[in-house]
């Protein structure tokens, strides 16, 4: 198959960029996304240009290094995929393809689709963890942990860190993506301790960083490749409110 | 002359006595580092993994001065992150006659005993202290309804000490090492540069003494010293092209190191997963696991004529051969990894394998189905059953699945001491980038234990033994610029060549040509061919090689090319070293030696080593260093899976 695609070409953070229209040809129904860009790139290459630069690694859906804009849908237009997982099947070739980079303020271009999402990474650097140095642990049975509760926790700590929350979000907020690891470290009996100071540094680190605010759309929740929940949110609100209460 | 032979390893810092004590022995006697010295000690550590991650961030806890690189845009993306099934440890809560002696025996005898007994059995020991520490960091392993920690069995143990959290064990304890990481980058302790690729090593009066790396982003070459150099830069699987690797993953740090010194041993012993799922076809860029859990349900089945063109359901169970449970009548779907692989592989050489290209099984749960209803195999394998259908486009539910065995892990790696010492003073090697634990066969579930043991408890109790002799005062500037030197020579010459062949094609032609001759089965006659076509190759390679754009400046694939050019001299060594060992054993399969059932025939008389090999320039014979494995605690014997 041939497929149309208009790509976001941008040769620096600091220049312009444009769409620029490519044709692929020879494209199988079997092929991931990545693997049409691929096919690309690999033309590109021989012809002498400079191939579309995008961030991928495990293409498994796991790692959380790939994701674009795709018809202006993060990550495309499968639910609960991530890009590397979408394959050229769900593609009608008799419509061209807009392939765009994640569009925050906090995320700034880097190359073509390829982003700069370190903010998320000072989020979780702000207090996304519990304090436990090495060797300081009692014995894994010592605090029995409710199946609901490690169950609840597991949902939100499967978050990739893709950051299609962010460029989805019509404000430009990383709520999800903070709430996911307040929700995943606060209902577990070990982060209780730091549970409200966390929430509270966290949310503060992210406001900082230029993320915008949370309005409620949920527009994150449904392009998230991991089906984070919108609940996750208001437990972050709960967490932060009684952060103000006890005064953190 | 393919190789010559050097001095025997002399001393591999393990200490006496029983070997029940020796890491209690060791840990006291190796000297420590005051509080107050340590910030003056700088650990420069390479990789964000598993053993990487948990050894930056205990490091910087105890104070070191670290300065952490990886190649990803976060710390967090290290390809530890996609194992699935979960992680070993003797805690024995199953109360199923488990032991620390117990893991250690398995783990010895499933590496097809060519592994360090020594060392073996402090990773049994460490296995439960990491438990311990991951729950404590929130990870959230699967619970019973009482609230106490759920386990399952896995290949090659009888007893259930694998802990996990569904399908992403590897993801959460990764997400683990990388909050306790983000605490020290907060803490100011570490210094985090994602986007950094190490380009080489820098060695000065015979330490290591730093890292030149190439920041992806901008293309600067810059040095990094530091008192000592821990390398976690993972495994070497994708020298095969396709493999369950992530793409990134590259050997380009270890070989580097390699030529500055550091030996390499066992290259040969790769592991090959059974259960993945099938090429496509030629634009194919990796291959995607199913995990091994999926054995415990599923049948392994082929028809029994070749050619036999039907879908599978209109074959009918008299026209059906499931070869495992008729060649492995006691274990049956069940066999080790390397033993299914090869299965997989003897039916699909004679004509039997379905799907396109023939280069695929089944992998039928219709009678799991049928005995167990859709809901209970929902439950338990759900979540791969979705991955399956989104890659495949086919119902497991409805259709068997087609499953053909991959390239997932590499036991070999730079060789190390009882103190994860490679032949470098100060470069210190943890998790799958070492050799050590795992022989020439890991077994599942071994490969996070491993990567955590290193880097939250070995490495952090022996390196102040190192360190306490620093800090080792500056580094000679000529030393450093030739270090650069090099690395910007090298891009230079990559760019220059301007040819008309992408990486990406040479990678393709070289991971044909190991699959093909050293791959799950290897003979001499293959070997050598191999040994003939990949020098011819990566000849072509530096006459042929096009990137395009800059060394100055974001550019994949530059990056590429430079991690195609180290698995040409790897790929090399590999055969090399898979051509000396004239057994079989584990992952390394010799045609030339087996048994009349086509089972492994190990030759411990003659290859009860490990092989570390010394570089001596590209094309040049290495040199073969010999450290003998002693058995003292379990005694070799044939593994019997019938």
């Amino acid at each position: 198959m041939r497929y149309t695609l208009r790509v976001w070409r941008q040769s620096g953070p600091s220049s312009r960029g444009q769409l620029v229209e490519y044709t692929v040809d020879d494209i199988s129904a079997d092929m991931s996304f990545l693997e049409m860009l691929d096919v690309l790139n690999e033309r590109l290459l021989l012809e002498g240009e400079s191939p579309v630069a995008f961030d991928h690694d495990c293409r498994e859906g796991i790692c959380g290094a790939c994701g674009v804009m795709i018809d202006g849908v993060a990550h495309g237009p499968e639910r609960a995929t991530t890009t590397c997982q979408l394959h050229m099947r769900h593609f009608d070739p008799a419509k061209p393809i807009v392939v765009e980079p994640w569009r925050a303020a906090p995320f700034p271009v880097v190359r073509d689709l390829v982003v700069d999402r370190s903010a998320l990474d000072r989020v979780i650097e702000a207090g996304g963890y519990i304090s436990a140095p090495t060797g300081a642990a009692p014995d894994a049975h010592a605090v029995p942990v409710p199946k609901p509760v490690a169950d609840t926790a597991f949902e939100a700590a499967a978050c990739i860190g893709c950051g299609a929350c962010v460029a989805a979000c019509p404000n430009g907020s990383s709520m999800l993506f903070t709430a996911a690891k307040v929700t995943h470290l606060g209902v577990l009996p070990q982060g209780q301790p730091e549970r409200h100071a966390r929430a509270a540094d966290m949310l503060r680190a992210q406001d900082d960083l230029g993320f915008g605010g949370c309005t409620l759309t949920g527009e994150c929740t449904a392009v998230c490749p991991k089906g984070i929940p919108l609940e996750t949110i208001s437990r972050l609100n709960h967490d932060v409110l009684a952060a103000a209460m006890m005064g953190q | 002359m393919l190789f010559t032979e050097g001095d025997p390893i002399a001393d591999t810092r393990t200490p006496d006595g029983p070997i029940e004590s020796r890491w209690e022995q060791r840990r006291f006697t190796a000297r420590l580092v005051n509080p107050a010295n340590r910030r003056r000690l700088t650990v420069a550590v390479v990789g964000t993994g598993l053993a990487g991650g948990s050894a930056a961030a205990t490091l910087g806890e105890l104070g070191y001065n670290v300065l952490s690189f990886c190649y990803q845009d976060s710390p967090r993306r290290a390809h530890s992150i996609a194992a699935q099934g979960g992680i070993n440890a003797a805690k024995n809560y199953a109360g199923d006659g488990d032991s620390v002696h117990r893991l250690f025996h398995d783990t010895i005898k499933g590496g097809d005993f060519r592994a360090r007994e020594s060392n073996v059995h402090r990773l049994a020991e460490v296995s439960t202290q990491i438990i311990d520490q991951c729950v404590a960091q929130g990870v959230p392993f699967a619970r019973e309804y009482g609230g106490l920690l759920d386990t399952r069995s896995f290949g090659g143990a009888q007893v259930s000490r694998t802990f996990y959290a569904r399908g992403q064990t590897g993801q959460q304890l990764l997400l683990g090492a990388y909050q306790a990481l983000a605490r020290q980058i907060h803490a100011g302790s570490v210094r985090s540069y994602p986007r950094t690729e190490m380009l080489d090593l820098v060695v000065s009066d015979g330490r290591a003494r730093g890292v030149v790396v190439r920041d992806l982003v901008t293309g600067e070459i810059t040095t990094h010293l530091a008192d000592a150099v821990v390398l976690a830069t993972g495994g070497y699987g994708n020298v095969f092209h396709l493999s369950t690797n992530a793409k990134g993953c590259n050997t380009t740090a270890i070989w580097r190191a390699h030529r500055r010194g550091a030996l390499f041993a066992n290259p040969c012993y790769t592991q090959i997963h059974p259960t993945c799922i099938p090429v496509s076809g030629t634009h194919q860029s990796k291959l995607t696991l199913m995990s091994e859990s999926l054995r415990n349900d599923g049948r392994v089945w082929v028809p029994v004529q070749a050619g036999d063109e039907r879908v599978p359901g209109d074959i009918p169970e008299d026209e059906r051969d499931y070869y495992l449970e008729r060649l492995y009548p006691s274990f049956g779907n069940l066999v080790p990894r390397d033993i299914a692989s090869r299965a997989a592989k003897a039916v699909c050489d004679s004509g039997r394998g379905v799907g396109p290209g023939g280069l695929g099984v089944y992998l039928d749960f219709a009678d799991a189905i049928g005995r167990l209803g859709r809901d209970v195999v929902a439950a338990r394998y759900g979540n791969l059953f979705d991955m399956y259908q989104r890659i495949t486009d086919e119902n497991p539910y409805e259709v068997p699945m087609r499953i053909y065995p991959a390239v997932h892990y590499t036991m070999g790696g730079l060789w190390v001491d009882y103190d994860l010492r490679s032949t470098i003073p100060g470069l210190f090697v943890i998790g799958e980038a070492n050799f050590s634990d795992h022989g020439a066969n890991r077994l599942g579930a071994s490969a996070l234990m491993q990567g955590l043991a290193d880097g939250y408890f070995v490495l952090p109790a022996v390196i102040g033994d190192y360190l306490a002799d620093g800090p080792f005062g500056p580094v000679d500037a000529d030393e450093v610029a030739e270090a650069e030197d090099d690395v910007r020579a090298g891009i230079a010459a990559l760019l220059a060549v301007d040819g008309d062949r992408t990486a990406e094609s040479f990678h393709r032609e070289l991971g044909r040509v190991m699959w093909d001759l050293c791959g799950m089965e290897r003979s001499e006659e293959g070997l050598r061919k191999a040994l003939e076509l990949i020098p011819a190759l990566r000849e072509e390679f530096w006459r042929r090689i096009k990137v395009t754009g800059a060394g100055s400046e974001f550019n994949q694939a530059l990056e590429k090319a430079g991690r195609v050019a180290d698995f040409f001299e790897l790929a090399e060594l590999m055969c090399l070293d898979a051509l000396h060992r004239e057994e079989s054993c584990g992952g390394h399969f010799r045609v030339e030696s087996q048994t009349s059932d086509g089972d492994a025939r190990r030759d411990d008389d003659r290859f009860s080593y490990v092989a570390a090999w010394e570089f001596a320039g590209v094309g040049s014979p290495p040199v073969l260093h010999h450290e003998e494995l002693v058995f003292d605690s379990v005694r070799p014997s044939v593994r019997s899976y019938k």
